[in-house]
């Protein structure tokens, strides 16, 4: 059983307990302490400025080209924060509630409530910070519901809320580098983790402008590297978003946990062809108006959708769920849409995709409060398509948006490796199986301004008297061998196949067995494939240039690889929890289409430890007690 | 569709680059612009040959990585568009395509079709922030902002901070993109304090990266993939002009 | 926040603030300089246009004017020059390929072409009038002024019209015939003409621009103002060109 260092205590009082009883690093020793984070979305971009102004000695680092890149920023939606600014009876106890209920109870008690606490302080954080927030006449701050939540408790600026949020963020970053106290590595990628005697101290990163390795140490790494859901090829991620940073800590003892949980978000442009590169997300806001239908009969779906009659029609989601109707969580509107394609009721040429429909909100609101409310998505959906969604209605599908999986970390954010810390979407720990909207701009933003630079000193208290390592230790150097060694047999195979297409065929082997419904059969069938692209890629794909110059298909190379190892290991978590739960959907596991949770056996976190790449992982288990409220089953209707 | 493309390749900032010309066939109209570049790339590698170096991350028009010189223009023909949201229907088929980068002293091409835009990091490093550590704020509610000064806040915001405004702009000038900070926090009562050391601090830093000077011909608001208005070109002049004789 | 005050025209803001400040002050010369030249088109052998440069050449804050008028001229000249070259440093490589006309007008980019046409045309119609005036020979002519007892000029008069005054003397003065100089040029020099014509079409392309870019400049960018300022620079730019180009066509074609 894997200790989670949960503090004791009443639920409400844990944080504020453990917080006054953390042990503190006076300013001077801080100075002294080099701490590494990578990636600079909300979470590590948060993280380095909040430590940066408590006086450590910071280097961040991101694969793109500026801090401000990374993909926090295509979030749309909004943030969550319990300041019940609407009296509509919010309040940090129902945000916890809401968010361990969406998690369909896969998550932990201790740090979701610690969440709901703080999110209050985030909203403060960023107003001060100059984010543009929506507000109402009265100058007072805006909110809204979201996501099928039953209160407005989400904070948005226009469609561009993570944009806004992470900009902030970064503001706030590129302070600390003008004051010297962050360095800041743009378009370094770290492609290893260097362990001594047990504790992580440092990073080997690639810079991707000249090929050049380069060695950093470090009293303290902190991975927030994001999430994996490119693994699947076609996401709504970046194309950058890769899964390398966590894949190399997984190698180096830290755990992974829950890697099967993914979320697919339900309101996506569908794909068109195979030269499609990424999915384009529509707001889920857009559920607020829009009613989603199939036709009822097969031979309808090639029809024109004016052309079908409305009792032709099928509003599969108001009819299943008829209290959530259309604003029914993520993983049930996605699975929902997949079993109306998988029935053959699909529209649009692929026959994969659903009706997303707002003539009867332009009737009822009319054209222009329609278009107040979702004009920019609605003109996006126009660039995309070339379909004009005020006369047509939208076409959408379900795409792989957010892993609820990542790096196992305990109450203080540090994975099983001491001194190595994984906050934001890289680590598993917030959202159980399934993640709420404007949920994960929460997390990504409580774990860098207000969780981990607490936590971190517990740790690095004890680290005050531990001078920097050389880069020069052998350690360094046998782990920048590696590296090298990885990249040179990469560029010598020289073979036939490019590295798209190992990824485009990995991501479909992840999609057809373990995207929206899995079942043993498909699993195990998936790994055996996995296995295979792992063999080709390496004896077969081909990457032109050369290692020491700017050679992104090279950078590629190297994420896909460790896709490909991770794809393994998703497998293998799904076909070990035998239940369905949230994104998770055994359907060997259902009472009649609804996902069938097993409390008794799987009420725990899948931690797996790496164990050579061609061993079986080892599982470890993190018991979820809930103490706090009762297991139900997660109904919607 | 058919397409002749005239690309800039460039190895290194060091060496000098040149146009090359490539044919590409079967493209399909519902691509976009860098699934476009994809399918080229594929056949490149595929013949053995080095892949076009591009910028490009998210592909929905909002992290500001993709650039790209386009038939003369920033982003391509499109108004209001990034380089990843352009589609090929934009294009008639049987065109030739010429493809550069952005062209400025402040952007080094880096390999073929990128650039190193981190002056734009130095720039907002000087005073793109207001001065708040975290844990400091008083609670979100307790100053009303204005709904229209935080919505021309938001407006100004909006920026990506691609640099199509240097790109575009005859001087390569970087104003619309040092106002856009300017503004958004100029327009809040958050960033009054700093109101003048910001202007002042920006201003001089974009001044030393080498930026040119603005002529207001208006071609950056033009080729704004977010449309940020030059409006925000004169609250910047003011203020600017402001601090300097009253500091 | 760190921060320094450099000194405004070190920035290139600061320089642009010149450049609108002289180019919106040289806008005012071109009104009371078209103002006079209008006394041109006056039936009257040239006697109103005459006082009127007699009047423009002697009175002394008018010549105060004029010195600060050539100092805005060089000023707003060699401002330019150090913002162009600034500006042509910022991009050393160009496009291989540039579709600036998506995006701007053509006045806005061409604005030191512009420029140059003007300043050549300035100095050859300094050369032409200003310094012949001054040093060149021009004819001459007379007209009468009523002096009151206290020695001021009370009006002035053509020498067709003088009429027996009861009050105060009457006074000749003898000037130069500017008048004289400007119409013969304008109806014998078909060249100049032309130069005249080019030069106001390029001064009202330069305005069509500057106009309202000098507003922008200074920081005036208001939702209603701003287009009203617009309308006005396009008029200015189109009116008073025009005026001042029909001077020497007139000459040329039809007197």
């Amino acid at each position: 059983m894997l200790d989670s260092r949960i503090p004791e205590g009443p639920l409400e009082e844990k944080w504020t307990k453990h917080k006054s009883s953390i042990k503190l690093v006076n300013p001077a020793n801080k100075r002294k302490i080099d701490v590494l984070v990578i990636g600079t979305g909300l979470a590590g971009g948060s993280a380095a400025a909040t430590l940066g102004e408590l006086g450590y000695n910071v280097k961040v680092f991101c694969f793109q080209d500026s801090p401000r890149r990374a993909h926090s920023i295509a979030a749309q939606g909004g943030i969550n924060a319990a300041k019940n600014y609407k009296n509509d009876g919010d309040s940090v106890h129902r945000l916890f509630y809401d968010t361990i209920k969406g998690g369909d109870f896969r998550a932990r008690e201790a740090n979701v409530h610690r969440l709901a606490e703080v999110s209050v302080d985030i909203i403060d954080q960023c107003v001060a910070q100059g984010v543009p927030f929506a507000r109402e006449y009265g100058g007072l701050l805006d909110n809204r519901s979201f996501g099928g939540s039953q209160v407005s408790r989400t904070f948005y600026a226009r469609g561009q809320t993570g944009q806004q949020l992470l900009l902030g963020a970064y503001s706030a970053l590129e302070r600390q580098v003008g004051l010297g106290n962050v360095k800041q590595y743009t378009r370094h990628e770290m492609v290893e983790i260097v362990n001594i005697d047990g504790k992580a101290r440092g990073i080997i990163a690639r810079n991707l402008i000249n090929g050049k390795l380069e060695k950093f140490f470090g009293h303290a790494v902190v991975l927030a590297t994001g999430g994996y859901g490119n693994v699947f090829f076609l996401s709504t991620n970046a194309m950058g978003s890769n899964v390398t940073a966590s894949w190399k800590a997984y190698k180096k003892g830290a755990f992974f946990g829950n890697p099967c949980f993914t979320q697919i978000h339900p309101t996506c442009v569908p794909v068109t062809g195979s030269y499609q590169s990424k999915l384009t997300l529509m707001s889920e806001s857009l559920r607020n108006d829009g009613r989603v239908w199939v036709p009822k009969k097969k031979e309808d779906c090639k029809k024109r959708p004016q052309d079908i009659a409305e009792e032709d029609r099928d509003y599969y989601l108001e009819r299943k769920y008829p209290s959530f109707g259309n604003l029914a969580p993520r993983d049930i509107a996605s699975r929902a849409a997949k079993e109306a394609c998988d029935d053959g009721r699909g529209v649009g040429v692929s026959g994969l995709a659903v009706y997303l429909d707002f003539a009867d909100a332009i009737n009822r609101l009319g054209k222009s409060v329609v278009e107040a409310r979702y004009g920019n998505l609605f003109d996006m959906y126009e660039h995309i398509t070339n379909e004009n969604p005020y006369e047509m209605p939208m076409r959408i599908y379900p795409a792989v948006h957010y892993t609820m999986g990542g790096t196992w970390v305990d109450y203080n954010l540090m994975t099983t490796v001491p001194g190595l810390y994984a906050i934001g979407e890289a680590n598993f720990s917030d959202h159980g199986a399934n993640r709420l909207g404007a949920s994960a701009l929460m997390q990504g933003l409580a774990d860098g301004y207000f969780v981990l630079p607490y936590t971190i000193g517990n740790y690095l208290a004890d680290e005050i008297f531990t001078k920097p390592i050389s880069t020069d230790h052998p350690a360094f150097l046998e782990a920048e061998n590696e590296v090298k060694d990885r990249y040179n047999k990469l560029i010598s195979i020289k073979g036939k196949r490019t590295v798209d297409d190992f990824h485009k065929e990995l991501g479909k082997v992840m999609w057809d067995y373990c995207g929206m419904a899995r079942d043993k059969e498909g699993l195990e069938k998936a790994r055996e494939l996995i296995k295979q692209i792992r063999k080709e890629f390496w004896s077969d794909v081909n990457v032109p240039g050369g290692v020491d110059e700017m050679n992104p298909e090279l950078d590629k190379a190297g994420r896909v690889a460790d896709f490909i190892e991770l794809g393994e290991l998703m497998v293998v978590d799904a076909l070990n929890r035998n239940e369905s739960c949230g994104g998770h959907f055994r359907t060997e596991y259902q009472d009649a289409g609804e996902a069938k949770r097993n409390d008794n056996d799987y009420a725990y976190v899948a931690a797996w430890e790496f164990n050579g790449i061609d061993a079986d992982p080892v599982l470890h288990k993190e018991e979820l007690k809930f103490e706090n409220i009762k297991l139900a089953v997660r109904s919607y209707k | 569709m058919k397409f002749t493309l005239k690309i800039w390749r460039q190895k290194n900032t060091n060496t000098a680059g040149k146009f090359v010309d490539y044919q590409i066939s079967d493209v399909n109209s519902d691509m976009s612009f860098l699934e476009m570049m994809d399918v080229l790339n594929d056949e490149l590698v595929r013949k053995g040959e080095e892949p076009v170096v591009f910028d490009h991350d998210c592909r929905e028009g909002i992290c500001g990585m993709c650039s790209m010189y386009i038939n003369g223009r920033a982003h391509g023909p499109k108004r209001a568009t990034t380089t990843c949201q352009l589609y090929m229907r934009n294009f008639s088929d049987g065109e030739t395509i010429t493809i550069e980068p952005w062209r400025a002293s402040s952007f080094p091409v880096l390999r073929d079709l990128s650039v190193d835009r981190s002056s734009f990091d130095n720039i907002i490093q000087a005073g793109g922030f207001i001065s708040v550590n975290t844990g400091q704020a008083q609670d979100a509610n307790s100053t009303p902002v204005n709904k229209e000064d935080a919505d021309l806040s938001m407006d100004a915001a909006a920026c990506i901070g691609c640099g199509a405004c240097v790109a575009a702009c005859k001087n390569a000038s970087a104003m619309l993109f040092v106002s856009a900070k300017v503004s958004q926090f100029a327009l809040l009562p958050q960033g009054q304090s700093e109101r003048s050391e910001r202007v002042l601090a920006m201003v001089n830093t974009m001044e030393e990266e080498g930026f040119g000077s603005c002529t207001n011909t208006g071609a950056c608001e033009a080729e704004c993939p977010k449309e940020i208005s030059i409006s925000n070109i004169a609250r910047l002049n003011r203020d600017f002009l402001a601090a300097s004789i009253m500091k | 926040m760190k921060y320094s005050v450099k000194p405004l025209f070190s920035s290139t803001i600061g320089k642009k603030l010149l450049m609108a400040i002289s180019g919106l002050f040289l806008c005012t010369f071109l009104v009371v300089h078209l103002i006079g030249n209008l006394q041109l088109f006056k039936n009257d052998g040239g006697f109103a246009f005459n006082v009127y440069s007699k009047f423009m050449t002697t009175n002394p804050l008018i010549k105060t004017v004029a010195y600060v008028n050539y100092a805005l001229i060089l000023l707003h000249v060699f401002t330019s020059l150090a913002l162009t070259i600034k500006n042509k440093k910022a991009r050393p490589v160009s496009y291989g390929y540039n579709n600036a006309k998506a995006n701007s007008i053509w006045s806005s980019r061409n604005m030191g072409i512009l420029g140059t046409i003007i300043l050549v045309f300035i100095v050859v119609h300094m050369q032409n009038f200003w310094y012949e005036m001054k040093f060149g020979e021009v004819p001459m002519m007379s007209y009468f002024e009523y002096i009151s007892p206290e020695g001021k000029t009370l009006s002035t008069q053509n020498l067709e019209e003088v009429a027996p005054s009861s009050y105060g003397t009457v006074r000749q003065v003898i000037v130069k015939d500017l008048y004289k100089e400007v119409t013969t040029e304008f109806s014998e020099e078909a060249l100049l003409v032309l130069l005249y014509v080019i030069a106001q079409i390029a001064i009202g392309f330069h305005l069509w621009h500057g106009f309202a870019s000098a507003f922008q400049t200074v920081g005036i960018n208001h939702k209603r103002y701003s287009p009203i300022i617009k309308t006005l620079g396009y008029g200015f730019s189109i009116i008073v060109p025009a005026l001042f180009a029909i001077m020497p066509l007139y000459f040329f074609f039809i007197k």
